[in-house]
């Protein structure tokens, strides 16, 4: 391949690619991101493959495997263009009637559509529910493009906004429409990048670097991941552009060694822009050089902090650096760095190409463009969805995420990750968007939406994260490892039913502390998942230490099993089924569960027969006296069937 | 600039904590030492300041100064710090009871391992950067981070004659525990006896 010496030979090159490419040919997309991947969209490409042959179709329709289409949990996603006829979780036992009703018996294969509410089935892409009300600007092309190659990325325009800023506009220029389109950063903080940027190109040195943040690390947050799987080009274009108006030569890209396809479809792109020359000397003949160099991380959540980041570049365990300067100022190697995260970069050829106004045409006055998030948790439609700033949590929670599963009630959605918080159903209507969330006692974060319905106990959740983040705490400074261990003590103390009357006050104090004297962002910002729910959910943590109860009946410490004598029919199912043997009973025989034996694991209470639902959870009062071994039950089995 | 009312004057460069010191104000330190990069991790050198009517907490040993700056070294929010790093410190070394005392802090609300050992880096930092030794570093992650001596450079006879270590310990730890015991998980012992075999 001749390397791209100019815009000119980049737009020779694309229509070279565009015009061997006929959009009215079919073409089946089968997403290859890391969820379909799981659900087996390898042996489904195997088998498509086999059947286009089989039925003498290979001239006259073509495959691709894609990026992360983001409605992961109803994987393998299949996509067949022109028309966009979507089909969810296909096996590759179904490739054979796919094949032969598409493209023989012209039909639809009812089976594997969406079906929405009433049970109707939507056959597009764009009219499924979940699809319908995002906004796909960033995210997009991860559908359209094969994400190791860079033919696709140049057939839907790529690298267009690169020749635009390196020979059309100046590096001020470049900085001046990333600063009007007011980007804010994508990773935590909300920094406004235009102004990062400009500090790390005004800071003295001549060796300045750029990098991508791509040490994504929240519970439940893969949208930086399936972004960088799915059109790792993008990312690179955008900080390319970014370099170009900084003054930076050398970039780095630190990525999560967990992430393995993103390392290697990110390999793959970057040899490939080598090989095209929009990487190295002299970028399409502009006279601007720049590469770029991997860094793997290995496995530290406090390395997605800044000055731990660049310390972990530096070749030194990633901790985070005591220092009141910036790193814009002096990051790796004491050289201005800016860093910005994988969606921010991947928003810069967007507002090159389009501009600023068109950028802050979308979102709120504070918070411009789209933002991508990870809703995951008990809605019914789970996956990553991009939507404008200022969607309210009931739109996103609602409209898109088709509601909670099995028909249970809202209770929370936890935003940010670790260092973000949980908000109650008063707040279903804030307009999502950095300022609003922050306000709440939340924030952006990196974007991870988890909800959560009635059966979710909110100190088991300030636990679940603190116990995170005492994990992932480095341990360097005393208030965040000190700090987090205690309040994990505390929030363990009461979920386990030994919680003590100022409790609550005493977490407050240890929260005050952490947020004012830590060292970096992590310990900062680690009281935030006990402070929300302490704020929004107090009368549960009041419930535990005070009537011993959980309301939600998932503390073990908390909770007994006790089966109805009224309700219970003899199945035998619990019975059969208790890991501890705790459940006696016979034919006929109303089943009893010995409280001494009871391990609590909630496998009689999940598998007691709805019809029947024998099997009660209780917290916070005494269970009732079982009646004495023996007893008939009161419905025998078979007169009701 | 001011601290705790009284005007002070300081190079540029310097941090609030050096300048204090020389202007005879103590500010309270762990982790810090006169020959050493500031580390900023006990946080109890903390000083509440304010610029342009904000105020802020900052660590003072790493805050340089600036013209104009109102510090004070002692306000209420600085006090519930320190007194709060001290339960902390005080949950996994006791033998800083008299120095917590100091601070109007009996005894700590928390319970955590005793390790006597508070990880202020000193031991560690001063065989690196002072005398280049590298013979201790941290292992292990957030509450499993842990003082050890490298078993290579132990056992290569470096420590034998320097012991500087020792004095720099805040806790005592190090002298105590090299010369009896063990340290959690790491047989300083074994590797001592192999260094007096040599």
């Amino acid at each position: 391949m001749a390397k791209l010496r100019s815009p000119a030979d980049l737009e020779k090159k694309r229509e070279q690619i565009v015009s061997k490419r006929d959009p009215s040919k079919p073409c089946i997309t089968i997403c290859s991101g890391t969820g379909c991947h799981a659900l087996g969209s390898d042996k489904l490409h195997e088998a498509i493959v086999t059947e286009i042959s089989k039925n003498g179709l290979r001239r006259k329709v073509d495959v691709r495997r894609t990026g992360c289409h983001g409605f992961c949990e109803r994987g393998p996603v299949v996509v067949i263009f022109p028309d966009e006829t979507c089909y969810l979780g296909m096996k590759p036992a179904d490739a054979s009637e796919v094949i032969s009703k598409t493209f023989v018996e012209k039909q639809l294969v009812e089976r594997l559509l969406y079906k929405d509410g009433s049970g109707a089935s939507v056959a597009l892409e764009g009219e499924i529910p979940f699809y319908k009300h995002q906004t796909r600007t960033v995210f997009g092309n991860n559908r359209l493009i094969d994400p190791k190659s860079i033919d696709d990325y140049l057939a839907v325009g790529g690298y267009s906004a690169l020749a635009k800023a390196l020979l059309q506009m100046s590096p001020e220029q470049v900085l001046e429409q990333v600063k009007r389109a007011n980007l804010r950063g994508r990773g935590g903080g909300g920094f406004p990048a235009g102004v990062k940027w400009e500090t790390t190109r005004n800071a003295p040195g001549d060796t300045k670097y750029v990098i991508v943040n791509a040490d994504e690390g929240d519970p439940g947050a893969f949208m930086d991941r399936s972004l960088l799987e799915g059109n790792p080009h993008v990312v690179l274009e955008g900080l390319i552009i970014g370099a170009y108006a900084i003054g930076s030569h050398e970039g780095f890209v630190y990525v999560r060694q967990e992430y393995p396809l993103a390392v290697s479809n990110l390999t793959a792109a970057l040899g490939q822009a080598r090989d095209y020359g929009l990487l190295g000397k002299n970028i399409l003949g502009s006279g601007f050089d720049f590469d770029v160099t991997i860094h793997r991380g290995a496995g530290a959540f406090v390395s997605g902090e800044s000055s731990a980041l660049m310390t972990a570049i530096e070749g030194m365990v990633g901790e985070p650096r005591p220092k009141y300067v910036r790193t814009a100022v002096s990051g790796i190697w004491e050289r201005p760095s800016n860093l910005n995260n994988v969606e921010t970069w991947a928003n810069v050829p967007l507002i090159i190409n389009r501009g600023a106004d068109w950028f802050t045409g979308v979102g709120t006055a504070g918070s411009k463009g789209t933002k991508i998030f990870a809703l995951v948790g008990k809605v019914n439609n789970t996956g990553l969805v991009e939507v404008p700033m200022g969607m309210s949590l009931r739109d996103i929670i609602y409209k898109i995420g088709g509601g909670i599963r099995s028909g249970r009630r809202f209770k929370a959605v936890q935003t940010g990750g670790p260092s973000g918080g949980c908000l109650p159903e008063s707040l279903l209507d804030l307009h999502v968007d950095f300022d609003e969330l922050t306000g709440a006692g939340s924030m952006m974060g990196s974007g991870g939406m988890i909800v959560m319905d009635e059966d979710t106990c909110m100190v088991d959740i300030a636990r679940y994260f603190t116990n995170f983040l005492a994990d992932e705490s480095c341990g360097k400074c005393i208030p965040c490892r000190a700090g987090i261990e205690q309040m994990l003590e505390v929030l363990e103390r009461i979920c386990a039913g030994k919680g003590e009357k100022g409790d609550i006050d005493l977490l407050e104090e240890i929260s005050d502390v952490v947020r004012d004297a830590s060292l970096c962002a992590l310990g900062q910002t680690a009281p935030n998942p006990v402070m929300s729910t302490i704020r929004y959910f107090r009368d549960e943590y009041v419930a535990h230490i005070e009537q011993k109860r959980c309301p939600a009946r998932v503390c073990k410490a908390l909770v007994s099993y006790f089966i109805d004598p009224v309700k219970c029919s003899a199945c035998g199912i619990c019975l059969r089924n208790c890991p501890a043997d705790a459940i006696s009973g016979g034919k006929n025989l109303v089943h009893i569960i010995d409280q001494q034996k009871c391990i609590k694991c909630n496998t009689c209470f999940e598998i007691c027969p709805t019809r029947f639902s024998a099997v009660l959870r209780i917290s916070g009062e005494p269970v009732p006296a079982a009646p004495p071994l023996g007893t008939e039950v009161a419905r025998k089995k078979g007169k009701q069937e | 600039m001011t601290i705790d009312g009284k005007e002070v004057e300081a190079e540029e460069g310097k941090t609030i904590l050096e300048a204090a010191r020389s202007a005879g104000i103590h500010i309270p330190t762990f982790c810090y030492h006169e020959k050493l990069t500031p580390y900023g991790a006990c946080r109890f050198c903390t000083v509440e300041i304010s610029k342009k009517g904000k105020s802020r907490l900052v660590t003072s040993c790493v805050y340089n100064v600036e013209d104009g700056l109102v510090v004070q070294t002692n306000s209420p929010k600085v006090i519930k710090i320190r007194k709060m790093l001290l339960e902390f410190m005080l949950a996994s070394a006791p033998v800083l009871a008299e120095v917590a005392k100091q601070y109007g802090v009996e005894k700590s609300r928390f319970k955590s391992e005793v390790t006597q050992c508070i990880l202020c880096g000193l031991c560690a930092r001063y065989c690196a950067e002072v005398k280049g030794a590298n013979a201790i570093t941290f292992v292990g992650r957030g509450v499993k981070r842990r003082v050890a001596f490298v078993d290579e450079v132990v056992s290569s006879g470096v420590c034998m004659d320097c012991r500087q270590c020792f004095g720099v310990c805040p806790t005592g730890k190090i002298p105590r525990e090299t010369d009896g015991a063990s340290f959690e998980g790491i047989t300083v012992q074994d590797v001592l006896s192999r260094m007096n075999r040599k």
